[in-house]
């Protein structure tokens, strides 16, 4: 199917026999940009029914709100410390981001299959691949901005509260780090999951399934493999595989030096490497794999 | 009770691979405590908490939501449900009968694997193993009730009761005080503590109170289901 979608010279299907336009057409890269931003837009609401914005722009609320609200605590008391790092807040909030997930996700994938506006982009020149990888960015941008935004908040406020500057600036790069690597991580399981199902409901429902059950059940392995939370025996390391949180944070841990509840050593860190790789490559792999299938019909 | 709507009801929830994801709850809880059964001694000694704070919390809410709203929410949203509503049957044979196929999957899904949980974890106890699987019955129809009219009322029935389900029941429910008195799961609990011995299985509410609760909570979520539907007004998708 993807050979026949190379853009053609002529009687392209938006050429419908009124007058011809033969100037410069935007090709591939250009349409994939306009999707991108136009997803990432939607993923807020922007540009859809006011009733679509009521929940992220909510859930960003949530995220912000309490960062605001501690940013001016501590530049009214003077603290002489930060209550808290950017890494840590991340995971403090992690059932918001979750549900963030699984509300917008199922909003830019869902939605296309069910309503077949997918065979419109289709039949564009812009390919498969491109389409999913926009719609991949835009949610992992999404998801950046959800996490991002509040990491702003809390080192602008750290800086005026005239903190440490080189270490604030470490903290904030390397909050930034770890929530890049959670964005890609969960915008790939997430956009598996909801465009395996043209049902929003059921999407919805599934990613928060996933996300908060493997949660769940890593922190009640980790607790009963090592009651005193020591972080020492190895099984109970190897546990925080399990879900993308605890992955994403043992990773940011061994990338950056640091910054977790322990720092794993060399050979745990590259399997834990390895399998952040493994799980956004198949998940990226499935989502254009199941676009190849509905484009087949 | 209409055979035809929950036969379809059926097929709804677990056709097309649907069905997979109800499954796979009671599987990772089982998996979960295989797994713990083969490496950790005593696994007695954490089977309530575990049971607790993992099936009643996370597993019933969820097995629960995904019955009751894949019963009712997701015909509504695709807007299938006009060709049921455009039959001569009564809108409450149509909301008791959805309920019913849902506490049906939660007994299936998760009633049964929470004794069967219960049993893997601590052998020689199956009253308690039992009174989980009570306990989680109670819970699965309060919670059918309480998602059936949530489904009627809100095209985001499910990210609402996700909402609900997580940072009511599984946030507040367990640590807020004020906020225990009000939630299935402590309801449940106290049904559970009632039929159990185990020390550790303690609930903040009165069985008394828990009972009326979780009678009051069915009832009325079933009811403002059935006068919702009466007069449904189905949105156009945004």
């Amino acid at each position: 199917m993807s050979d026949q979608l190379r853009p053609p010279a002529a009687g392209v299907i938006h050429d419908i026999g009124y007058r011809h336009y033969d100037g410069p057409r935007l090709g591939r890269f250009a349409i994939t940009q306009a999707l991108t931003v136009s997803s990432l837009r939607h993923a807020y609401g922007l540009g859809r029914s006011g009733k679509s914005k009521v929940m992220p722009i909510l859930l960003l609320a949530v995220m912000v709100v309490p960062v605001a609200i501690m940013v001016g605590i501590e530049n009214a008391l003077q603290f002489d410390n930060p209550p808290l790092s950017q890494m840590r807040y991340i995971f403090f909030l992690q059932a918001v981001i979750a549900l963030y997930l699984a509300s917008q996700a199922p909003q830019l994938f869902s939605r296309d299959l069910r309503y077949g506006s997918i065979v419109l982009y289709l039949a564009r020149p812009l390919r498969r691949t491109d389409y999913a990888l926009a719609k991949l960015t835009a949610l992992a941008l999404a998801l950046m901005v959800l996490m991002g935004l509040p990491m702003v908040i809390l080192y602008a406020g750290a800086l005026l509260a005239k903190f440490d500057f080189t270490l604030m600036t470490k903290e904030f790069l390397s909050g930034l780090v770890t929530a890049l690597l959670l964005s890609i991580l969960l915008a790939a399981i997430g956009g598996l999951i909801a465009a395996a199902t043209p049902r929003r409901g059921f999407a919805v429902a599934a990613i928060i399934a996933v996300l908060i059950v493997s949660f769940t059940a890593v922190t009640v392995v980790t607790a009963i493999l090592d009651p005193e939370g020591t972080h020492r025996d190895v099984a109970s390391r190897y546990a925080n595989l399990g879900s993308p949180f605890s992955l994403v944070e043992v990773l940011a841990s061994f990338v950056l030096r640091g910054g977790g509840d322990w720092v794993p050593n060399t050979t745990q860190g590259l399997v834990f490497a390895a399998v952040y790789l493994l799980v956004v490559a198949g998940c990226c792999w499935g989502v254009n794999a199941r676009y190849a299938k509905v484009a087949r019909g | 009770m209409n055979v035809t709507i929950a036969r379809l009801t059926m097929s709804t929830l677990f056709g097309h691979r649907r069905g997979l994801l109800l499954f796979i709850l009671p599987a990772v809880l089982l998996v979960l405590c295989v797994l713990l059964a083969l490496t950790v001694d005593d696994t007695a000694d954490f089977s309530t908490a575990l049971l607790q704070m993992f099936g009643l919390a996370v597993i019933v809410p969820l097995v629960s939501l995904l019955a009751a709203t894949g019963a009712l929410a997701s015909e509504i949203d695709d807007g299938s449900i006009v060709y049921l509503l455009s039959k001569p049957i009564k809108r409450s044979t149509i909301i008791v009968t959805k309920a019913l196929v849902a506490v049906a999957v939660i007994i299936v899904l998760a009633a049964v694997p929470m004794v069967i949980a219960g049993l893997i974890l601590d052998f020689g106890d199956p009253q308690t193993a039992l009174a989980f699987g009570a306990g989680t019955l109670v819970a699965g129809i309060a919670y059918t009730a309480i998602f059936t009219a949530l489904s009627v009322m809100s095209g985001n029935a499910v990210t609402i009761g996700l909402i609900y389900a997580l940072l009511w029941e599984g946030v507040m429910g367990q640590y807020v005080g004020g906020a225990k008195a009000l939630s299935v799961q402590q309801w449940s609990l106290a049904v559970v503590q009632h039929l159990t011995d185990a020390p550790h299985v303690k609930s903040d509410v009165k069985l008394p109170i828990a009972l009326i609760l979780l009678v009051a909570v069915t009832l009325v979520g079933i009811t403002l289901a059935i006068s919702r539907l009466r007069s449904l007004v189905l949105s156009t998708a945004e």
